[in-house]
């Protein structure tokens, strides 16, 4: 039945192509795919570690500055007599640094951070993300500056029998966002039910616990920002070479709401919570656009996620899943759940 | 009172349009829209309070996070709904000739800005160490149970202590509006630069946010006479991040404060 369920959805996904003509339609699915996916490395932090980062655009930004940079090639003067030449690499080998260098951000932020949790946390991702804001803004030797990265040229992958193929469209598009999105989601999903993601489970329950049965508290923390900052560059440098053009505008602080809004809409701490969050406030806005100013937009927005934390604290996903579980408990063994409902529901049987 | 209030540098911008609104458009003296633009931030900090935060008192801090995002996104997008977003300047009835004294000239409004800013930062001192309300406030942020015991109406406190913030912000706002212009991003850099210099001082340390006011400051001048004026306002960042990682309590803080 979930075999089934899941199936069918996805089937549904790849084949919107076929059936949606429209190429604005496709341009808003895109965009909408990449910040889903975007907000599923965001909720591996805020959902299961229970670190609510506010700089997550930093991450989802060096990953398409970095991406963009090593495909268009630059060269950097250190010092008068050392300069750092680097020629225009080829898209694959730019989108594997970008993974790489956001990763490495994500290892630097997680190790030195982690010292501080909560609140601090909180304001250190977001000093994070304006640091960097601002020097991609100011440093234009290296990122151009205002004058933003342009030419960005579109990712090429090696397909069998097609040989280097061009992701040139919409539609190819389509498909790298779909195919990078899955691959995001098979990576948090084995990594949340793994050890390491039951690691994690428990400190964001109770800390002091996990910590005295043994668990490495700072280990896993690293571990899953680490893993979060990957696949929010991989987002990036996928944005990066399907605008291809990337100004210091995509470090702005509102993206990094949009995805928290999208996660918590959802329901953080379920694998499919970021993805109808995303598709919901990935498209809401498209369609409120023809109603509404930019700003009236932005003030529902704003009115939602007030509204969303008072009346669906815990997102969507739970909430249906926990009014399908009462009416059959039998299907759902295999699901994964808040901990205290499946507890609950131990309980009761 | 644990909150990070996203909301604050919206009041800011608020005392800001508020001064716009009774000085250019209702032709108010410059004074009294002073008092008038922080008596409504006063209360548009208190109905804040009790709309939104009041029922979220035993919510973690995450969740009240959240709606304080909501808001401020929700307050910054109306500002710029109802006034665009231009840059607005707000006359002032002081002289434009600055004063001088021997080789340093001041404009008479930002010595009054400055003269009005040590006032009340002298005036919350006060209120906050040494009158009642001062002590049930912080009676109530130590520990809201025995507070509670002790018959202090903490809710009252929370909205009191909110508006009180709000009021500041708002004077802020007030003050600044006229030096700078006033304009709906306005507040996003000053709530920044808040939190910067409320960390470097210690959470719940007047006397540490006044000294972090200046370090602040200074660390901005030098880093953008030295590296670049672009990274000006990037040194608050710095400076957060930087605390955090080295001595998270703030430079003057005795006490273990990490939440």
């Amino acid at each position: 039945m979930r075999r089934a369920a899941t199936v069918a959805g996805l089937a549904m996904l790849v084949s919107v192509p076929l059936w949606l003509k429209s190429p604005y339609f496709l341009h808003v699915l895109i965009i909408t795919g990449i910040f889903t996916t975007a907000a599923m490395s965001l909720n591996l932090l805020l959902g299961y570690t229970g670190q609510l980062s506010l700089g997550h655009v930093a991450f989802f930004g060096i990953g398409a500055y970095t991406s963009a940079l090593m495909s268009l090639g630059f060269d950097l003067e250190l010092t008068d007599t050392w300069k750092l030449v680097v020629e225009p690499k080829s898209t694959g080998v730019a989108f594997a640094a970008a993974v790489m260098v956001s990763a490495l951000f994500g290892w630097l932020i997680g190790r030195l951070s982690f010292k501080v949790r909560g609140a601090y946390f909180v304001i250190v991702s977001v000093s994070f993300a304006e640091v960097v804001r601002l020097v991609a803004l100011n440093w234009v030797d290296l990122t151009e500056g205002p004058m933003a990265l342009n030419n960005i040229p579109p990712l090429s992958v090696w397909l069998p029998e097609i040989g280097n193929y061009r992701v040139l469209g919409k539609v190819p598009n389509y498909y790298l966002m779909l195919a990078v999105g899955a691959v995001s989601y098979v990576v948090i999903a084995r990594l949340v039910h793994s050890r390491a993601g039951r690691a994690m489970t428990a400190l964001r329950e109770n800390e002091a616990l996990a910590t005295s049965v043994g668990v490495d508290v700072t280990r896993y923390l690293v571990l899953a920002t680490i893993v979060s900052a990957a696949t929010a560059g991989a987002a990036g440098a996928v944005y990066a070479h399907y605008v291809r053009i990337v100004d210091p505008d995509i470090f702005l602080f509102i993206y990094t709401v949009t995805m928290v809004i999208m996660v918590v809409t959802g329901g953080k701490g379920t694998l499919a919570g970021p993805i109808v969050g995303g598709v919901i406030f990935g498209i809401v806005p498209e369609i409120l656009r023809d109603l509404a100013g930019p700003e009236v937009q932005w003030i529902i927005y704003g009115i939602l996620m007030i509204l969303i934390v008072y009346f669906l604290p815990q997102g969507i996903v739970p909430a249906v899943r926990n009014g399908l579980q009462r009416r059959r408990e039998a299907t759902d063994a295999g699901m994964e759940g808040i901990t205290s409902t499946a507890a609950a529901r131990d309980g009761g049987t | 009172m644990r909150v990070v209030n996203f909301t604050h540098g919206e009041l800011y911008a608020f005392g800001a349009y508020m001064m716009y609104l009774w000085v250019m458009r209702l032709h108010a003296n410059f004074f009294v829209a002073l008092l008038l633009a922080v008596a409504l931030g006063v209360a548009l900090g208190a109905l804040i309070e009790f709309v939104l935060l009041r029922r979220l008192r035993t919510a973690d801090i995450d969740t009240t996070m959240l709606v304080m995002i909501g808001a401020w996104i929700a307050m910054q997008n109306a500002e710029q709904l109802i006034w665009s977003g231009v840059a607005l300047s707000i006359n002032t009835p002081f002289p434009a000739r600055p004063l001088q004294i021997g080789a340093v000239s001041i404009g008479w409004e930002r010595l009054f800005v400055f003269v009005v800013a040590v006032g009340l930062i002298a005036l919350t001192y006060y209120v906050i160490n040494r009158t009642r309300l001062g002590k049930a406030m912080r009676a109530t942020f130590q520990d809201r149970d025995t507070a509670m015991l002790m018959g202090i109406d903490v809710k009252r406190i929370n909205t009191a202590t909110f508006a009180l913030g709000s009021g500041l912000a708002a004077a802020a706002g007030a003050l600044l509006g006229p030096v700078f212009v006033v304009q709906p991003g306005m507040g996003d850099l000053a709530s920044l630069k808040a939190f910067a210099i409320v960390i470097l001082g210690g959470l719940g340390n007047i006397f540490g946010a006044t000294i972090g006011g200046f370090v602040l400051a200074f660390i901005e001048e030098l880093g953008a006479g030295y590296i670049s004026s672009g990274f000006r306002d990037g040194m608050g960042f710095l400076v957060i991040i930087l605390i955090l990682i080295f001595r998270p309590t703030g430079l003057f803080a005795q006490k273990e404060r990490i939440g």
